[in-house]
């Protein structure tokens, strides 16, 4: 008998048919193709994308050039070089990521002690040539300038996990 | 007529074809449309992890491991930091083990679900590989979700994972548990019986238990042969010891049989995510030593100690005590394991990988001696190679 049922199945094409059969409603079903530079996926708020340096409420750079970044990151992207101010305070005179040398482990953003460097929400900074990619402090402060609304939310949202 | 001589041909396969799976290359000698010989060059993908490790602290030798078998970056974490947490003789949190097992899980389905797609797709069938990568999406914002990147994630880290599970997650996954059977199941409907693939892959690349002994096969390789052996069962790491769940195992070690093998795992995953998810406990997710993992945030910013601390583990790191060790997890691929030597500094001192698509390539020819041209390509499919893991 079973041998007659699985001659019967073979002969008819069953299986066959019953896989196109299946294609032919997913065909139907809704499509969850996201239209790309119109439509982007969700990303979560620990999502590591572009760089940013932030800066406080008064306007004052957040980094004060204790080189942890310098120190942990793993692929020895981050250049700083340092020197007081008139004022005496410490800051960065320099504060330069490769770019094509981060892999984006975030390790940066953790060791950072007053929250400057973040990884931010970005990951549309593709560039036509290597020295675009070579971010130097204006470039980082900038990123940071212009994201600052969105990074500030999603510190917020994610400190209580950190 | 004279009687012709004809010479064996000797031909280039890879390391630019889409069935190479990434950059292998083989050199074939065929007999017509039989393969001969075939001696897979490897190397192409080297970027010296092994030695890169001995320079970096032992935090900064994680993203490495998300970068060996980039198709199943978790499990590579898991096994370095086991390792890493046995010479330092901790153990991590209850709910640490449970995250890691959870996710452990998660990557084990994205690789099988790659794998198998990806193999249908070398023998003919596209199908099911677009369905198969709706599902990975949905798994790799998970991912996302909990560490921040969509694959490199950097999330096991020695001593626990590097941060907790965010809200409303563990019910996303939940139902996510929910919906996936079907999948699988419209998956199986378009292969399983399907006259065609099982034309391709019935008594193709035929490995007897024995044989799989001696080339040194682990993980859904060794198990379609037959072999009921599986590390999550034989050693329990972390929470699996908790864990009920089976292990498929094939009988005639042909690829149709290594194709059902990974195909059961993806369910039996599921059903070790499930009891993750239901029996997690709460409490801390990495151990709670100030001298091995760093302070919370809102602490380090109050209390000059764990400020200290602070500094200390993101410049120095931790000394890790001297000692060796051999930790293997069972990643999707088989038996992944890192030799980790250490000096007493804060950098190991030796970190040997064991990756388990190595012994599949070395077989490569006493699998495919005397199949077509053809099945060459469905034997690598089946294999599961990534070379990533294999040239390290």
């Amino acid at each position: 008998m079973a041998f007659l049922d699985r001659t019967a199945r073979s002969l008819l094409l069953s299986e066959l048919l019953s896989g196109l059969g299946l294609t032919l409603r997913y065909m139907f079903k809704p499509k969850v193709t996201v239209n790309y530079p119109y439509e982007k996926g969700p990303l979560s708020p620990r999502f590591r994308g572009e760089h940013a340096l932030r800066r406080y409420q008064n306007g004052e750079e957040r980094c004060i050039a204790c080189k942890l970044c310098e120190a942990i990151c793993p692929a020895q992207a981050i250049t700083i070089e340092a020197e007081p101010r008139a004022d005496g305070s410490r800051r960065t005179t320099r504060y330069d990521i490769d770019m094509t040398k981060c892999i984006y482990c975030g390790f940066c953003e953790e060791a950072c002690p007053v929250d400057a460097i973040v990884e931010g929400p970005n990951f549309e900074f593709a560039a036509e040539s290597r020295e675009e990619l070579m971010y130097n402090k204006d470039k980082l402060l900038a990123n940071g300038d212009r994201w600052e609304e969105e990074l500030a939310a999603r510190l917020t949202a994610d400190a209580p996990y950190r | 007529m004279a009687e012709a001589q004809i010479k064996n041909l000797t031909m280039n396969f890879g390391p630019q074809h889409p069935a190479a799976h990434g950059v292998l290359r083989l050199v074939l000698e065929m007999d017509g449309e039989i393969v001969e010989r075939a001696d897979p060059h490897i190397g192409l993908l080297h970027r010296g992890t092994e030695k890169l490790i001995e320079y970096k602290t032992y935090l900064q030798a994680v993203p490495y491991f998300d970068r060996l078998d980039y198709v199943s970056p978790m499990c590579q974490e898991h096994a370095f930091a086991l390792a890493t947490e046995k010479l330092l003789g901790i153990d991590v949190p209850l709910r640490g083990q449970y995250i890691r097992v959870l996710f452990s899980e998660i990557t084990r389905i994205l690789n099988h679900l790659l794998n198998v797609t990806a193999f249908a797709l070398d023998v003919g069938a596209m199908t099911p590989f677009l369905w198969a990568f709706e599902e990975r999406e949905k798994m790799m914002e998970f991912y996302d979700r909990v560490s921040g990147a969509r694959l490199h994630a950097v999330y096991f880290r020695p001593g626990g994972v590097g941060r907790d599970m965010p809200a409303g997650l563990a019910e996303d996954i939940m139902a996510f548990t929910e919906t996936f059977p079907k999948i699988v199941d419209d998956m199986e409907a378009l292969l399983t019986e399907n006259r065609i693939f099982k034309q391709r892959c019935v008594d193709i690349g035929i490995v007897s238990a024995k044989d799989a002994y001696d080339w040194g096969f682990s993980g859904p390789m060794l198990r379609a042969s037959g072999v009921p052996w599986d590390l999550r069962k034989a050693q329990p790491y972390d929470a699996y010891a908790r864990m009920d769940f089976d292990i498929p195992v094939g009988k005639n070690g042909d690829c149709y049989d290594r194709y059902l093998v990974r195909v059961e795992e993806m369910r039996q995953s599921l059903r070790i995510i499930r009891q993750c998810i239901e029996q997690m406990p709460g409490g801390p997710v990495k151990v709670d030593d100030r001298k091995i993992t760093p302070p919370p945030r809102a602490e380090m910013k109050t209390s000059m100690e764990a400020l200290i601390h602070h500094f200390k583990l993101y410049t120095e790191g931790y000394k890790v005590p001297a000692g060796e060790t051999y930790t293997a997890v069972e990643a999707p691929k088989g038996e992944f394991g890192v030799y980790l030597v250490a000096d007493g500094t804060n950098k190991p001192y030796r970190c040997k990988i064991r990756a388990p698509g190595f012994a599949f390539l070395q077989a490569t020819e006493f699998l495919t001696k005397g199949h077509m041209l053809a099945d060459l390509v469905a034997i690598v499919g089946s294999m599961d190679i990534v070379f990533g893991e294999i040239d390290r």
